[in-house]
């Protein structure tokens, strides 16, 4: 069995090492443990990497593809089963994929089009509320479906000044579009004004997530659903940036007057790219309404538009990895370091600062585009 | 006989403001054909391409290309009736592999659809193994070693490598007219002539590509083009085979300045 092969081994122990010091990071209640863990992964990762542990981690789980995924399953399953009745750590775990899914979505646009995306919240906002104003009337399936489609369609106003400008520009309309959306939000009373709306709890197919068995925290409803969305998203931008239409992304990205003499349809791929990415953010956003129940202009601000972009830029941008881990760090980290909740956004900067210096590609950089595993 | 006519300018104008780049440039290049386009610096050779690939807008004038008028159309469809080019500043992607960059010269020629690229995983694969194979083989026409490396990032080449990169882009579609601009610049005399050896190889096994070269190594000229246009202020100033203009008395003084 593929599992049990030697060559395996150093990537399985890596799983193994990471799962079981995010089971002690969520685990840590005493701000003393909290930063002798992070102490520790400050020391040790730069350490490892350059022992050289960290790069034979990564070939061996490259060689054993069906084994790693196995892995990582059964880590995903060992945390559930350490923390599923911790509503506080389930909530985290929910949230951290969701927003996996969402900047997933930003990926495709910033990572891969270079469509920078400063209105993530926005989207997330869409989403929210088209749950709010949709989830007691149509099934919830169809609710998330919707509630992306509406993301993107929202975000199509957009399209003709983002089409129309390049770099700073472009990305100076999306943040202006992220005020007025907020704006817009407050001052409408049909949408629950400054207020905002009350959320029906999710209902799948007739499961109830908000309900839950015995000790289980209805959270883990939400994560599970969560980590099926965040697998799919990941499934569809790994497909993606692997394809004709990745590879035409990243040439928009890298040089529009070298796509239009070679026919690539400049506008076409950004447009595509701009509404992949809305799609995932109101996907994303109608279910975490519909997991805190509540929706508020508050919760969609440029600050929360900024960290979706610092997840993506600190994971490694296009790097759909990079955006996982990067989403577990930047929203763990200031909800157990509790003396860094007031000073999170000075955290945010100077983590992307750091970062930036040190490893300007991300902390998992892109490899190069590989089509088939070969 | 005459032959086939595959791109004519007649009256062909560009300005920029007061300036006029390309002054009624009346141009043919015949089907087949190597054509040097050589001029002193800012004479319009390059100007004469931008407005050929639709980057440039002409003010006046016309393009005729077999049946397509070019200077209404988009650069992209320009490209998708078989026009392709290279750039004086080599506009690779570097941060993209070897392969993925001929591939984006290769976008006439792939399916774009997001369902087929999402879901039809296996017609992709099979597309994309043949594509491989093709552009293997086009880029061991120029380097061998090349070849084994297609996977590596364009960046991590070497100048020389990079053009044949670069060209190999602007082939791979199998254009029926290539532009190159100053294929040499940069180069050492013995790397261009590498380039143009791989060049005339590629060639006699595509009789009916045509070329235009702009390029100010008149050894290159000499070797590679059966006939020379020269320019001089976005004007045509002599016309015929290398042995021809170098001769003609308007083309030094072009050159080399008038006493």
């Amino acid at each position: 069995m593929t599992l049990l092969r030697a060559e395996a081994l150093p990537g399985l122990a890596a799983i193994a090492a990471l799962t079981g010091y995010a089971a002690l990071f969520l685990h840590a209640e005493s701000q003393a443990a909290v930063l002798g863990l992070v102490a520790l992964a400050a020391i040790g990762v730069p350490l490892l990497a350059r022992l050289g542990w960290i790069s034979r981690a990564s070939t061996s789980l490259d060689k054993n593809k069906a084994g790693a995924r196995i892995a990582i399953a059964m880590a995903l399953g060992a945390i559930v089963v350490l923390f599923y009745d911790q509503h506080f750590v389930m909530l985290m775990i929910a949230s951290v994929l969701l927003y996996t899914v969402a900047c997933l979505g930003l990926t495709v646009q910033f990572g891969y089009a270079g469509v920078v995306n400063f209105a993530g919240a926005a989207f997330l906002g869409v989403g929210g509320y088209a749950a709010a104003k949709l989830a007691p009337h149509l099934p919830h399936a169809l609710v998330l479906l919707v509630g992306g489609a509406l993301a993107a369609l929202v975000g199509s106003i957009l399209l003709l000044p983002i089409l129309r400008t390049r770099g700073h520009y472009a990305a100076l309309i999306t943040v202006a579009f992220g005020l007025l959306f907020r704006t817009f939000i407050e001052v409408n009373d049909s949408l629950g004004g400054p207020q905002g709306l009350q959320v029906k709890g999710m209902s799948l197919f007739g499961w109830d997530l908000n309900s839950s068995l015995g000790a289980v925290s209805f959270y883990t409803n939400y994560a599970i659903v969560a980590l099926g969305l965040a697998a799919g998203a990941f499934v569809l931008v790994r497909r993606l940036e692997r394809s004709w239409v990745g590879l035409s992304l990243d040439a928009v990205r890298l040089d529009e007057t070298a796509c239009a003499v070679f026919g690539i349809d400049v506008a076409r791929w950004k447009i595509l790219a701009f509404t992949f990415g809305n799609f995932f953010a109101g996907v994303a956003g109608a279910v975490y309404a519909m997991m805190t129940g509540f929706v508020a202009p508050n919760s969609f601000t440029f600050g929360d538009s900024l960290i979706l972009v610092s997840i993506v830029l600190l994971g490694g941008l296009g790097n759909p990895w990079g955006v996982a881990l990067a989403a577990s760090i930047v929203l763990v980290l200031p909800e157990k370091l509790q003396a860094l909740q007031e000073y999170r956004f000075l955290l945010y900067a100077v983590l992307v600062i750091l970062v930036l210096l040190v490893r300007p590609a991300g902390l998992v950089p892109r490899r190069a585009r590989e089509y088939f595993s070969r | 006989m005459k032959e086939e006519l595959l791109l004519s300018c007649s009256d062909l104008t560009v300005r920029f403001g007061g300036l006029t780049a390309l002054d009624a440039l009346e141009l043919e290049v015949r089907a087949g054909e190597i054509l040097g386009l050589i001029g002193p610096n800012g004479s319009g050779k390059t100007t004469f391409f931008n407005v050929i690939t639709g980057i440039y807008r002409a003010a006046a004038g016309r393009v005729l290309f077999l049946n397509d008028e070019l200077t209404a159309m988009t650069p992209q469809r320009i490209y998708g009736a078989g026009i392709t080019r290279t750039f004086q500043r080599s506009r690779l992607a570097l941060p993209l592999s070897v392969f993925d960059n001929l591939m984006i010269g290769n976008h006439r020629l792939l399916h774009h659809g997001l369902w087929f690229n999402l879901f039809r995983r296996s017609a992709l694969r099979k597309e994309i193994e043949e594509n491989l194979a093709r552009a293997r083989a086009l880029v061991a026409t120029f380097s061998a070693r090349l070849a084994q490396r297609m996977f590596d990032a364009a960046g991590t080449f070497s100048m020389i490598d990079r053009r044949r990169i670069e060209i190999c882009r602007a082939l791979v579609s199998e254009p029926r007219l290539l532009l190159l601009d100053e294929p040499s610049a940069g180069m050492t005399l013995e790397e261009t002539r590498e380039l143009m050896d791989d060049l005339l190889a590629v060639r006699s096994r595509l009789p009916c590509l045509s070329i235009v070269i702009i390029e100010h190594e008149m050894g290159v000229i000499e070797r590679v083009c059966g006939r020379c246009a020269v320019l001089n202020y976005g004007r045509k100033i002599s016309e015929g085979a290398y042995a021809q203009i170098a001769a003609d008395p308007q083309v030094q003084a072009a050159y080399l300045g008038t006493d």
